[in-house]
């Protein structure tokens, strides 16, 4: 398996306020990492070490500097400006910054590209219209074919259930698994039954980083990993969460 | 009719005129990445800033325009500087530079020595008086915003959408907000010879708002912004002179005016679609 990314020993936070501590994690290809711990445990915060908007106080991001891997985000939708002037295509669009420079152009290819992806997300009849026009499920897949149109390495996903239909909930996962066959995937949530049942492995974010390398985790060990969180299960035995049968 | 014609003859009408296109298109452009961008009391204290600097270039004996130019930048990079790079509160610097700009203009103008210049032309323009020089300035100011939004448009409005995505696709996030800072301080500064300092907020507000109401495409915002730029300080133009009041003061007044008729013309519109629809 090819190593894509890997933090070591890294502490990181805002000022003088440290919020993370001795964190390390490697992150292979193909891996779904599902990252769970409560409110202002840090999730957010090693987001942005990762994603190379917050420089670390200690420790070691590899690859370093411009080698580190295409990353694909998908940030909170609640952090946009849904009254910006800005048409559906140009926000897919704007995933491609990556691959370009200052004065590139888009070229035919990547707006068929773009219209492909739309096409596949079903929202291509949404193509030209303004983003404040858009309800929260069909926002949320215009960033996901943003995150996705420059092909990254690591898809990385921000609370992608919040304000999101259930509808929609089932077909993102099922986007999730297609995509995972050819991107690392990481994704934050705080419905951690439901990504449970849909990640490869686990890691609990609390100060410190606990990583879990299955998806079943039961309320005794998210103590144990200092990881005061609720599981949220239906029926009598509400100590672990078990992948999805599969019926027939 | 045959009256309009006859001011065309005069020297300083055709001035107002070139100032007046000239302003709308630099206004158009930046006034849209202004209100896009929610940056309106940013620009409300660049504008103020500015005004120390004339004071300044006043007691100095040097030409207003570069006294205002050279606080309006600095003072344009520094609030980008200081919001980026320091966590106190952005719009209390904001305040804070607002007030000393204009204090500090106050000052240099009463210090300097003989005739006082009339301060109520730096407060509310004058159209009517805008020198060769102003012209040359403006126009350099719209090729230069032009050619920038005409190569950048794509960045510029990317990264004004959504600034954090920008920077983890490693685009030149600094670098182009520092240049749109800038070309917001030069915009302002030197459109305030048209409008002045308490009204040149509203040539970048006004116009780009009655646009907003039909479009919400970056570009065509950008062009409907320099329409009614131009239509609402023609109507401006033609008022002034006719009553003989400051042109900043009746170009405004027109513009709320085509804002309120746009207002009715929007909710016309809406109520006959909806009239379609049943």
């Amino acid at each position: 398996m090819k190593k894509i990314l890997e933090l070591k020993s890294l502490t990181a936070g805002y000022d003088e306020k440290i919020v993370l501590k001795g964190v390390n994690l490697v992150v292979n290809e193909n891996d779904f990492l599902g990252i769970i711990g409560p409110n202002g445990g840090g999730k957010t915060t090693l987001l942005k070490v990762i994603l190379g908007i917050l420089k670390p106080v200690k420790g070691e991001i590899l690859p370093n500097g411009n080698d580190r891997c295409i990353i694909g985000y998908l940030p909170q939708i609640n952090q946009i400006d849904n009254k910006f002037p800005i048409p559906v295509k140009e926000v897919v669009l704007s995933g491609l910054m990556s691959h370009k420079k200052i004065f590139g152009r888009y070229n035919s290819e990547n707006k068929r590209r773009a219209d492909e992806l739309m096409s596949q997300m079903g929202i291509i009849h949404l193509k030209n219209k303004n983003i404040g026009e858009l309800s929260g499920g069909q926002l949320q897949r215009v960033f996901l074919c943003r995150a996705i149109i420059s092909d990254p390495q690591l898809l990385i996903l921000d609370e992608p259930d919040t304000y999101v239909d259930s509808n929609f909930e089932g077909e993102l996962y099922e986007i999730l698994d297609q995509l995972n066959s050819h991107m690392a995937i990481i994704i934050v949530s705080h419905d951690v039954g439901t990504i449970c049942s849909h990640v490869k492995t686990i890691a609990c974010v609390n100060e410190t980083l606990c990583y879990h390398d299955s998806n079943i985790i039961s309320q005794e060990q998210l103590k144990a990993y200092n990881c005061p969180i609720d599981l949220i299960t239906h029926g009598e035995v509400p100590h672990r969460v078990l992948k999805h049968h599969h019926h027939h | 009719m045959n009256e309009l014609l006859e001011l065309f003859q005069y020297n300083f009408f055709l001035n107002a005129v070139c100032a007046a296109i000239l302003a709308s298109i630099s206004c158009g452009i930046i006034g849209t990445y202004i209100v896009a961008r929610r940056i309106v009391f940013i620009s409300g204290g660049i504008t103020h800033a500015s005004f120390g600097g004339i004071g300044l270039a006043w007691y100095l004996g040097l030409n207003p325009v570069f006294g205002a130019a050279v606080f309006g930048v600095l003072s344009a990079l520094g609030i980008e500087w200081i919001s980026k790079k320091t966590d106190v509160r952005q719009d209390s610097v904001i305040g804070i530079l607002w007030a000393l700009g204009m204090a500090l203009g106050i000052i240099f103008i009463y210090m300097t020595p003989g005739y006082a210049p009339n301060l109520m032309s730096f407060l509310f323009g004058n159209i009517l008086t805008v020198g060769a020089l102003d012209l040359y300035l403006l126009l350099g100011l719209c090729l230069f915003t032009i050619a920038t939004f005409l190569l950048l448009l794509r960045p510029i409005l990317f990264i004004a959408f959504d600034e954090e995505f920008a920077r983890t696709q490693k685009a030149p996030v600094q670098f182009l907000n520092y240049l749109l800072i800038s070309l917001v301080a030069l915009a302002i500064v030197l459109n305030i010879r048209v409008v002045g300092i308490i009204l040149v907020i509203s040539f970048l507000t006004i116009p780009q708002t009655i646009a907003n109401m039909f479009t919400s495409d970056f570009k065509k915002m950008i062009l409907g912004s320099i329409a009614f730029g131009i239509l609402g300080s023609f109507i401006g133009l033609l008022v002034s002179y006719r009553i003989n009041a400051p042109s900043g003061a009746t170009i405004i007044f027109s513009f709320v005016i085509l804002f309120i008729v746009a207002k009715i013309v929007q909710l016309i519109m809406i109520s006959a679609k909806r009239k379609k629809t049943v």
